[in-house]
């Protein structure tokens, strides 16, 4: 499952990831990390057994942890079936099925690309 | 030959016994029965498409006031609308984008707003004249309110249209969609099998009066569209419909990011099956129709062709480029294609629609010329300076500001031993090197990521990349990428000068 961190500045320069990594032993991926001058937000995938260990690790270093559940939703009003949104995913999170387009959540790393791919701006990230 | 006549096909979709199929259904018919067969089993093929039509707008009436006014700028929703046709018509056309949201809000979708019941808010201006005395005006209208609102499309429902690509090193975002670098992905418009005409490329039955699906109204095709060029495939429509009767289920609004506005619509054609000829056109198949890849990384009109894809190929989800395999996608929507095909086949079953026969047939030759552009603009060869100074990544810096200055330039680009470029410094990556005191080697601090341009580009070329690059001057290479010139904004505010 995927976790979206949310870094404070004052906590960025910490070795936060590798301090969880050895404390809970816990085999993540980062799918995602942009850190500016006010804050960081890091997307992780982690095993499904150890995701309450390592969010509580996290919070304990005073992270922001979210799971996201549905990181993108889409407005079934909206959207046409285009198909805009399909190659330019980085994780092939959409794809075809007869025509109709259709969504894995769960491989969506909240990069944004589709968002702005859409033109009948029927994708939104859920942030919280 | 198997014959049969318009009017025997109306009276049996008149009684509710006309034989109807989609276009999609109609190969393997044909394949089965062969075309006498089908002639004598079929009635109607319908057609569907849905996508992206740019070149699309709606004609408005909206009454006199009193006092009269006579509009010269009109704002709906604050996107403007052409008011130079007489006192109170207006054109609003799909892709004008808002004065105040910009990209995300404009033509079409003031009319989607306006088909989907909601108010408008219409700012108009006016000249002054002894006969429209009024200067100025504001009202709230709904589509009810206005006396005509007719959809006027010059281009629509291409034949079929070019795939895009792009072979350059950033990200495009164009009318094509977002094109990823390097041959990241294709994208494709166009319906295939169900594009109406593709079913009918030599225009046996579509010309000008036909009666067609347009967005859930009954519209009429007006002639053969802008740039019809049907010698090479690419026939486009010219289409009419009372966008009163219209449904926003087949007109939607779209936004192409950093493009601009757009509009999708359903357009259906039914296809009458009279002889053998019209059997074996609509039988077309995705694989019988097939596009070139074009590469958007060349921001030119003539873009190269990399490859020529079937429909069949483009809707397998992958093509292979250059060697690699490259996913494909649709900008236009062939779900929803298929809902205009079907929903025209339900209503042509019903006895809701009638063919029509045509006043006159489409032009079988059309126009899709270039521009003719009589003033020359200057090309980069002729604007940039020849004596350029670079240097090898092995230099130190104190070299390097030693030459800027000799120079009196900003920046050096950095070459490989065989003259190819590899890199640009300017003056402010060397002080920023100074000031960290970290590598004094050229190399090490050079920008690797150069924009450069070719001699024989456009200067507006040049001038949109300092644009949107923000940035004040680039190398100039050739074909091998060997530096031969530099370019800065330098150049081009000189030749803006000397214009005036």
């Amino acid at each position: 499952m995927k976790l979206m961190l949310h870094v404070a500045p004052g906590i960025v320069r910490q070795p936060l990831i590798a301090s969880v990594i050895l404390e809970t032993k816990a085999l993540v991926n980062i799918e995602r990390a942009s850190i500016d001058a006010v804050s960081g937000e890091i997307v992780l995938e982690v095993p499904l057994d150890k995701s309450k260990e390592v969010m509580a690790a996290f919070e304990r270093c005073g992270v922001k942890v979210v799971l996201l559940e549905i990181p993108v939703i889409r407005d079934e009003n909206e959207c046409v079936h285009c198909g805009a949104c399909v190659s330019i995913c980085p994780t092939g999170t959409f794809r075809f099925e007869d025509w109709r387009v259709v969504a894995d959540s769960g491989k969506c790393i909240q990069c944004g690309a589709c968002i702005v791919a859409c033109p009948q701006r029927a994708l939104n990230l859920v942030t919280r | 030959m198997q014959e049969k006549s318009l009017s025997e096909i109306n009276e049996r979709i008149r009684d509710g016994s006309a034989r109807v199929v989609t276009a999609e259904e109609m190969p393997n018919i044909v394949d089965e029965l062969g075309p006498a067969g089908a002639v004598r089993e079929v009635d109607v093929v319908t057609t569907g498409t849905f996508g992206a039509m740019c070149s699309s707008g709606v004609f408005l009436n909206l009454g006199h006031s009193d006092p009269p006014i006579k509009i010269s700028r009109a704002l709906l929703n604050r996107v403007e609308a052409y008011g130079g046709i007489a006192a109170v018509d207006l054109f609003l056309g799909a892709t004008q984008p808002s004065e105040d949201r910009g990209n995300e809000y404009g033509g079409a979708h003031v009319m989607e707003d306006l088909i989907s019941g909601k108010q408008i808010e219409v700012n108009v201006f006016g000249v002054g004249t002894d006969c429209y005395p009024q200067m100025e005006l504001e009202t709230s209208l709904r589509l009810e309110d206005f006396n005509q609102a007719m959809m006027v499309n010059p281009r629509n429902a291409y034949q079929r249209y070019n795939a895009a690509i792009n072979s350059s090193d950033r990200s495009m975002h164009t009318y094509m969609g977002t094109l990823l670098p390097r041959f990241g992905n294709i994208h494709y418009s166009g319906a295939g099998v169900l594009s109406p005409l593709s079913n009918d490329p030599n225009f046996d039955y579509i010309g000008v009066g036909t009666r067609i699906f347009l967005a859930g109204a009954q519209g009429y095709v007006m002639g053969s569209g802008t740039q019809h060029n049907p010698q090479n495939h690419f026939g486009t429509l010219m289409v009419t419909g009372d966008l009163k009767k219209m449904s926003n289920r087949f007109l939607r609004a779209a936004t192409f990011h950093k493009y601009g506005p757009s509009l999708y619509l359903g357009i259906g054609i039914p296809i009458p099956i009279l002889n053998e000829k019209l059997a074996r056109s609509t039988a077309v198949r995705d694989r019988d129709i097939t596009v070139p890849v074009m590469d958007y990384g060349v921001a030119r009109r003539d873009r190269p062709s990399l490859k020529i894809v079937s429909y069949e190929d483009l809707k397998s989800g992958m093509v292979e480029i250059n060697g690699k395999e490259v996913t494909t996608s649709s900008l236009s929507s062939f779900h929803m294609a298929r809902e205009v095909a079907q929903t025209l086949k339900e209503q042509v079953e019903k006895g809701e629609f009638l063919l029509s026969m045509a006043v006159e047939p489409l032009s079988r030759m059309g126009s899709s010329r270039p521009m003719k552009q009589t003033k020359e603009s200057p090309n980069v060869g002729d604007v940039m300076s020849r004596d350029v100074v670079s240097v090898g990544e092995d230099i130190d810096i104190r070299e390097a500001a030693s030459l800027i200055v000799s120079g009196l330039v900003d920046h050096l680009p950095v070459v490989s031993r065989d003259g190819r470029l590899a890199g640009i410094i300017t003056a402010w990556d060397i002080s920023k090197a100074v000031a960290s005191g970290k590598s004094s080697r050229i190399g090490d601090i050079m920008t690797r990521r150069v924009y450069c341009v070719k001699s024989d580009e456009p200067i507006e070329l040049a001038a949109r990349t300092f644009d949107t690059h923000s940035i004040s001057a680039m190398p100039v290479v050739d074909r091998d990428n060997k530096v031969i010139g530099m370019i800065t904004s330098n150049h081009l505010s000189r030749l803006f000068a000397r214009r005036r």
